[in-house]
């Protein structure tokens, strides 16, 4: 049922504007929430989709109408403040402050800034010929570069790396790939998977320089790069990658008593917690930064990365934020646990990833279904418990696995 | 009745539009999406769920 706040306008402030903000402020709203309500966003773009930005924004080139999420008539009086960084918060006065020295008071306060490329700062390099790909603004700055012949080189080969390594491939480009690991992708996918996708992206003429890390990187003439391994070798090229993982945007709440190693720690209400472990009962985390308990797996608290968990996260604070608001008599611990099972996919070639669970709980995994060289699932297990599973094709199958990951926690 | 549109040019068949809404989406035995272009409006929101879990956002509703 509808509530309203007579005389409070102050608003709540959901910071950062893309997809866990866009689902917060759907829940809040279809929960019931009818008072001010505004996103202050540091891109100046509306809420748009991410996972082209390794794949078609960069071979076809896509504008942000193309990605951008619809906005549905429910958050059509939601305010966005894009363009706006927030640079600290005094979670005490509950007022957050932009960089241009602007407060702004809030009711209450959801973060949900997610994360940044982590990049190496190499002082000798010539940055305009370095990339990294996050937004995208960076998916545009990068695609003008990616042309037929363009040496590429690639640091790191985790998804993110991996996918670009394809687009740029499929590009006509001549591509290098750069792992300080002996097999790309072995952390999340075991070393059998991860080798099989590093064969079928040498069968496209993708190169790799595996156990190798980057010591040095020096501009040379026109533009280019030379990249310096550690075993004294080097190459250039005339575009460089940087795909090396995230870093989470969370400098703006230090100063708070918070727990911001990884992200924001927070309850399974996602409610940020104190160093005491109690919960602020107006500060929320959701989307890539929010450390929280998963019922699934023994409420140990994670940051997922993965593409449902702001969708998840956003709903979940929605609602209970929404019924916080409503008043003390309202405030109910909701009945259902926070038990979101993520869920990722990866296209590289003719490659299509689909996976489910927390692959990197797992302590072996083994071939289910299928064979390595062809399409094929892997199961990955914690002593006997399957944590997760992978498929390269065979999607309905995969898909069936689903149920028994989501089922698995309800056991406990 | 509702209709339901799928751009298939950028649809990746990743079948997560068939937990939320099985009664219009399934994926068929070569793991191709299936869909039905009208359903009834109780599939609304069930509909509406698949388009906000579709990694591509390749689904809209026509209206």
């Amino acid at each position: 049922m509808p509530h309203t706040q007579p005389e409070d306008d102050v608003p709540v402030l959901i910071v950062g504007a893309s997809l866990g903000a866009l689902r917060t402020a759907e829940a809040l709203r279809r929960s019931g929430y009818v008072g001010p309500l505004t996103v202050i966003g540091d891109e100046a773009h509306l809420p748009y989709n991410r996972p082209p930005l390794s794949k078609a924004a960069l071979s076809d080139g896509v504008s942000h109408d193309d990605l951008a999420f619809p906005l549905r008539s429910v958050i059509d009086d939601v305010r966005w403040m894009l363009g706006t960084r927030i640079v600290s918060a005094d979670l005490d006065a509950r007022i957050i402050r932009d960089s241009n020295g602007h407060e702004h008071p809030y009711r209450a306060l959801v973060a949900a800034t997610g994360v940044r490329a982590r990049r190496l700062n190499f002082p000798e390099a010539a940055n305009n010929a370095c990339f990294a790909v996050r937004t995208l603004d960076d998916a545009h700055a990068l695609r003008a570069s990616l042309q037929p012949g363009s040496r590429v080189v690639i640091i790191g080969a985790g998804f993110i790396g991996c996918e670009i390594a394809a687009t740029a491939r499929t590009l006509g480009c001549e591509v290098t790939v750069i792992s300080s690991h002996p097999v790309p992708l072995a952390r999340p996918l075991g070393s059998e998977l991860g080798g099989e996708i590093m064969r079928r992206h040498q069968a496209h003429g993708v190169q790799f320089l595996v156990g190798r890390t980057v010591t040095q990187v020096a501009a040379g003439a026109e533009n280019m790069n030379m990249v310096t391994l550690d075993d004294g070798s080097s190459l250039e090229c005339d575009v460089l990658i940087e795909a090396v993982g995230s870093h989470p945007n969370t400098e703006w709440l230090r100063d708070n008593d918070l727990n911001l190693e990884s992200g924001v720690l927070t309850d399974s209400q996602l409610r940020a917690v104190r160093a005491d472990g109690t919960p602020w009962p107006d500060v929320f985390a959701v989307g890539d930064i929010a450390r929280f308990p998963n019922a699934l797996y023994d409420n140990e608290a994670h940051a997922v990365e993965h593409w449902n968990i702001p969708s998840e996260t956003g709903k979940r604070v929605g609602e209970t934020l929404s019924h916080y608001l409503a008043g003390p008599a309202a405030v109910a611990e909701p009945a259902e646990r926070f038990a979101p099972v993520p869920s990722f996919w990866s296209d590289q070639f003719e490659i299509h990833l689909l996976a489910y669970g927390t692959l990197v709980r797992a302590d072996r995994n083994e071939l289910l279904h299928g064979e390595l060289g062809d399409d094929c699932i892997f199961g990955y297990f914690q002593g006997d418990r399957l944590v997760g599973v992978c498929g390269i094709g065979m999607r309905a199958t995969v898909m069936k696995y689903r149920a028994e990951l989501a089922a698995t926690g309800q056991r406990v | 009745m509702i209709e339901i549109k799928v751009d298939m040019t950028t649809c990746q068949h990743y079948g997560q539009c068939v937990f939320e809404a099985p009664n219009v989406f399934q994926l068929n035995a070569e793991d191709h999406l299936e869909w039905k272009a009208t359903a009834d409006d109780s599939e609304r929101e069930n509909v509406e769920a698949a388009i906000d879990v579709c990694p591509m956002q390749a689904i809209s509703l026509a209206d």
